[in-house]
């Protein structure tokens, strides 16, 4: 099992010489033994590494299809504000209200879509996925440091789900204060009815959710560091590894601040304290509360909440560097200013919380030090966009579908990140604060490049996950629908942003100054709806492939990374035999003198004599 | 019976898809081109990079001047016109930068796709290339900072003293607006003293309270500074003033404000505009319940002179009866009043640092 781990192999430690192990044969049968599992321990209660991603992309996936749905129904009713939507009143039921949707059912949608989405499919789905399955198979590992503990993440992230997913069907709704849940509106039921028991659900859903990452987090930082195979230096980590290590990190430090709030947003909902209320006169009567403060909650939240979003985009950032420089055959340009980079935006992410608070009251004094703050991150973000660019410059550029969605993912985060140029200057922001320009700005960002990421890291790992091939074809379709559906979506959205629509409005049509944009946002709305409809091409594609797909090989994409020596399908344990030592940085594509386009990190420097570079001729023996 | 018959077409759709799928792969098999790894797919997808470069970008530059003159909406303030300027300078310089890199990007994809017997070029690092563009966004970082920062203290600095006030208070959903009366000096207000008839919650035992003033419309006088103090009785509020580019949260329980100073009046603006029935709106832009996107108000920017004239026709609250005798009552029932308890102590150290002078004392000298 996983917690037998070899002893040899935790000899990790930065910058270890190798050191030949000879232990591995016993361990060999050990791991034989554990063919024959029963299909409980095997597929539900897991401990495998490999296994519990599978378990959380298909979650993941499953919220995916949930959150873009609950967009739809909301962007029909920004699309078409005078059309009746009689028939969604089977599915909707007292939410539809003669014909039309009920306005808290409304924010509801909009707040459920942004929680689900930014939590439950791009941190769990995404982070949860594929730093599961790719940490222990790039670094060399059997499994994760504790598999028990990688069990128990899943098992928590699943009941988080069931809790928010059972919200959804509550009497009074669904949590309804937008996904950054500000009180006193989520504290006081009188305000809003999502924030009775919707609000609480949501509350246990993410304390199990938050546990759910520690556990992850803690295990996946652990493995980097202590499980690494002979020879993994931390310069030779992939990319990858590197993204999810850092994000773990941050997910560590700044999840349990989004636990003390959420605590104490619970004690302010049902204990009576006044944290985060105070002169509060609502429904008629006057609250105890007094001397608490709403702002305080903004910090608490946005301390993690940005955070929250470099822990959505920095793992699609390692896929894409890796996918990019495997498909363009070429070295990732800059590993080393890749790595500083990443560290550079994990150290600042903490430090720019803020600017989502420009005008709430804030001490302007503050703000002024947060906008100084925040476009620094501008500086690591825009050196890691030109190393993807001369990554491809002078490449042999291979388009599969991965590749094909790590430039779109480079694409788009050129798009959306420099509009954040604009959101992070204080004065703009003025204007701009909790307008469309924000939503579209933050779409673009964090949300359709890290689902870029996800695509790409499925269509380039699926043959290591499930042994098959996903069909290239439909890979294409799928790809330029939704490049072309994003595009169409956001960069519309930046216009009615600009011209100060609020977010969050159930119409606009009161409002003389918001009535021009009418024929935009049906166009908005019928691209989204179209976008997310072509993801059932993916659904399929996923599905079918796991079954039928065209049979894999070991290294389909002609990788370096040790992954892709593992067999077709790895089992628990991942290597048969030994696990192979580490000589070489993982990015030595087509290197000149070479035989092959690429050579694995496992092949030592001797066995390469003619492509060594002149430092290399030292470490031949 | 509808929804059936849809559901069964969906199904049977699928399955006809399913099996084209299916027979697409399997003529592929036979015909050989299945198994080839780089082929005529690499060049369209190549070719369909350079496509979507050429016609979106046409497609956005034509879309955005198409609808760019419905996205500035008029500016009526004086920090609003240098809020303009830099946002479109900014636009500017995040557009070049948006043009070089994307170009680059789509380019660079379609120039080096796979050509058989062509080795990437191997170019793992290089440290100047790094520091150079490392060093030039950050120049560029800095001067937006400077720029942002300069006009961030400007805007948020200290109201002049000679500001009209006004107050804003939120509430689920509607905004209440309150003028200081003849004193220049706003009320204490206790939210406990709330009721149906006294919607701030004054506290007309001080009497700076009773010349006070509330209405429904906001009015200020043109060329003018005017100082908003903001404030919420139930849950967060944002008073969001498109045209004057102001935005500042009401939080229950932490007075906060903004000033600006407008420099076209209403009916300036109509007849700019052409149109007889603008208005200049404040919008509640932050998310508060139900009605979020109904609560409005009007605001209306006045010659100083109708300003005067029209402040002068306010009633103040001591010639509101009902108010007078409802505060009565509350105040005894909640134990409350001038000098009652600390929490009308608490509201009455308001966040006043500079003392109002007469409105438009600065008008009425020139």
């Amino acid at each position: 099992m996983a917690t037998n781990l070899p002893a040899s192999q935790a000899q990790g430690g930065i910058g270890t010489a190798p050191v030949p192990t000879t232990e591995h044969a016993d361990h060999l049968h050990e791991h034989d033994e554990h063919h024959d599992q029963h299909w409980l321990w095997k597929y539900v209660f897991s401990q495998d590494h490999k296994m519990i991603a599978r378990q959380f992309l298909i979650t993941g996936m499953l919220w995916a299809i949930i959150g873009g749905a609950l967009s739809s129904l909301f962007r029909l009713q920004l699309g078409w504000p005078e059309a009746t939507l009689e028939w969604l009143q089977p599915l909707l039921g007292k939410w539809i209200e003669g014909g039309k949707l009920n306005p808290e059912f409304y924010l509801a949608l909009v707040t459920m879509h942004g929680t689900i989405m930014v939590f439950f499919v791009l941190t769990a789905g995404l982070s949860g996925t594929f730093s599961n399955f790719l940490i222990p198979l790039q670094v060399g590992a059997r499994d994760m440091a504790s598999g028990f503990m990688n069990m128990l993440s899943y098992w928590f992230f699943f009941l988080s789900s069931v809790i928010m997913f059972s919200s959804l069907f509550i009497e009074t709704g669904p949590a309804a204060s937008g996904w950054t849940i500000y009180p006193p509106l989520s504290a006081l039921p009188q305000a809003i009815s999502g924030s009775g028991m919707g609000m609480t659900m949501w509350l246990v859903s993410m304390a199990f959710f938050i546990v759910s990452q520690l556990l992850g987090g803690v295990n996946y930082v652990t493995t980097v560091i202590n499980l690494r195979t002979r020879g993994m230096s931390m310069s030779k980590l992939p990319l990858t590894i590197w993204a999810f290590f850092l994000t773990a990190i941050l997910g560590i430090l700044s999840f349990p601040v989004l636990f003390a709030a959420a605590l104490l947003l619970i004690f302010d909902r049902s204990f009576g304290t006044s944290f985060f209320l105070s002169d509060i006169y609502i429904a008629g009567q006057a609250l105890h509360n007094q001397g608490g403060s709403p702002v305080l909650f903004q910090h608490l939240f946005w301390f993690l909440g940005h955070p929250e979003v470099y822990i959505v985009i920095m793992p699609a950032m390692g896929m894409v560097s890796e996918i990019l420089a495997t498909n363009a055959r070429k070295p990732i340009f800059g590993y080393r200013a890749m790595i500083g980079s990443l560290i550079g935006i994990s150290l600042l992410s903490f430090v720019v919380w803020a600017h989502h608070m420009f005008v709430t009251g804030m001490n302007p004094f503050l703000g002024s030090v947060f906008m100084f703050l925040t476009l620094i991150i501008a500086v690591p973000s825009g050196v890691k966009v030109f190393n993807w660019l001369a990554t491809l410059w002078r490449g042999n550029i291979r388009f599969t579908a991965a590749m094909l969605f790590a430039i779109g993912f480079v694409s788009l985060f050129i798009s959306g990140g420099l509009t954040g140029i604009i959101l992070g200057n204080a004065t703009l922001d003025i204007q701009m604060h909790n307008t469309y320009f924000v939503v579209a700005h933050f779409h673009l960002v964090m949300g359709s490049s890290a689902f870029f990421g996800l695509f790409a890291g499925v269509y380039h790992w699926f043959p290591k996950m499930f042994g098959r091939m996903m069909d290239e074809k439909l890979g294409y379709i799928h790809f330029w629908l939704t490049f072309v559906g994003v595009y169409l979506v956001f960069m519309p959205m930046h216009y009615v942003g600009i011209a100060g629509f609020p977010r969050r409005y159930y119409s606009w049509t009161g409002f003389d100054a918001f009535s021009q944009f009418a024929d935009l946002n049906k166009f908005i709305s019928a691209a989204a709806i179209i976008a997310f409809f072509g993801q059932f091409v993916f659904i399929f594609n996923f599905f079918y492939s796991i079954w039928r797909g065209r049979r894999a090989t070991e290294n389909p994409w002609h990788s370096t990374t040790l992954e892709w020596t593992t067999p077709i399908i790895p089992g628990h344990g991942n290597w048969p035999g030994e696990i192979p030592a580490v000589y070489r940085w993982p990015y030595d594509y087509s290197k000149p003198g070479a035989e092959a386009d690429f050579i694995p990190q496992n092949v030592p420097y001797s066995q390469t004599a003619s492509s060594n570079l002149p430092y290399e001729r030292e470490l031949e023996d | 019976m509808s929804a059936l018959t849809i559901l069964l077409v969906l199904v049977l759709l699928l399955v006809v898809f399913g099996l084209l799928f299916r027979l697409q792969i399997l003529t592929s098999i036979f015909s050989g081109t299945y198994v080839r790894e780089i082929g005529m797919s690499n060049r369209i997808n190549a070719m369909l990079m350079l496509v979507f470069m050429v016609v979106g970008g046409a497609a956005f530059f034509w879309s955005f001047s198409e609808n760019f003159s419905k996205m500035n909406p008029p500016i009526a303030s004086v920090h609003g016109h240098a809020m303009e300027r830099m946002f479109w300078t900014t636009m500017t310089v995040i557009g070049i930068a948006f043009v070089i890199t994307q170009a680059l990007l789509f380019i660079y994809s379609y120039k080096y796709q796979h050509k058989e017997g062509r080795r990437a070029y191997f170019f793992a690092h290089n440290n100047t290339i790094e520091v150079i563009w490392t060093i030039i966004p950050a120049i560029v970082m800095a001067a937006l900072i400077f720029a942002g920062w300069k006009a961030w203290t400007r805007i948020t600095g200290p109201a002049p003293k000679d500001s009209v006030v006004v107050e804003l208070m939120g509430k689920q959903f509607n905004w209440l607006v309150r003028y200081p009366g003849r004193d220049m000096k706003l009320g204490v207000v206790n939210y406990r003293l709330i009721d149906a008839s006294n919607d701030f919650g004054f506290d007309l035992s001080d009497k700076s309270a009773l010349d006070d003033f509330t209405t429904t419309e906001i009015h200020v006088p043109k060329g003018h500074p005017v100082l908003i103090k903001i404030r919420s009785r139930d849950v967060l509020h944002a008073v969001y003033m498109p045209q004057f580019r102001v935005q500042m949260y009401a939080v229950p329980g932490m007075p906060t404000r903004f000033w600006f100073t407008p420099t076209t009046t209403t009916d300036e603006m109509r007849a700019r505009l052409g149109n007889p029935k603008f208005n200049y709106e404040l919008a509640c832009n932050q998310i508060c319940g139900k009605s979020h996107f109904a609560m409005k108000a009007t605001i209306i920017v006045d010659e100083p002179d109708d300003y005067q004239a029209w402040y002068a026709k306010q009633s103040p609250n001591s010639a509101n009866a009902d108010m007078m005798a409802s505060y009565k009552q509350t105040s005894q029932q909640a134990g409350l009043g001038k000098g009652g308890t600390m929490g009308a102590k608490a509201a009455a150290i308001e966040e006043t640092g500079e003392t109002p002078a007469a409105p438009l004392s600065s008008q009425a000298t020139m």
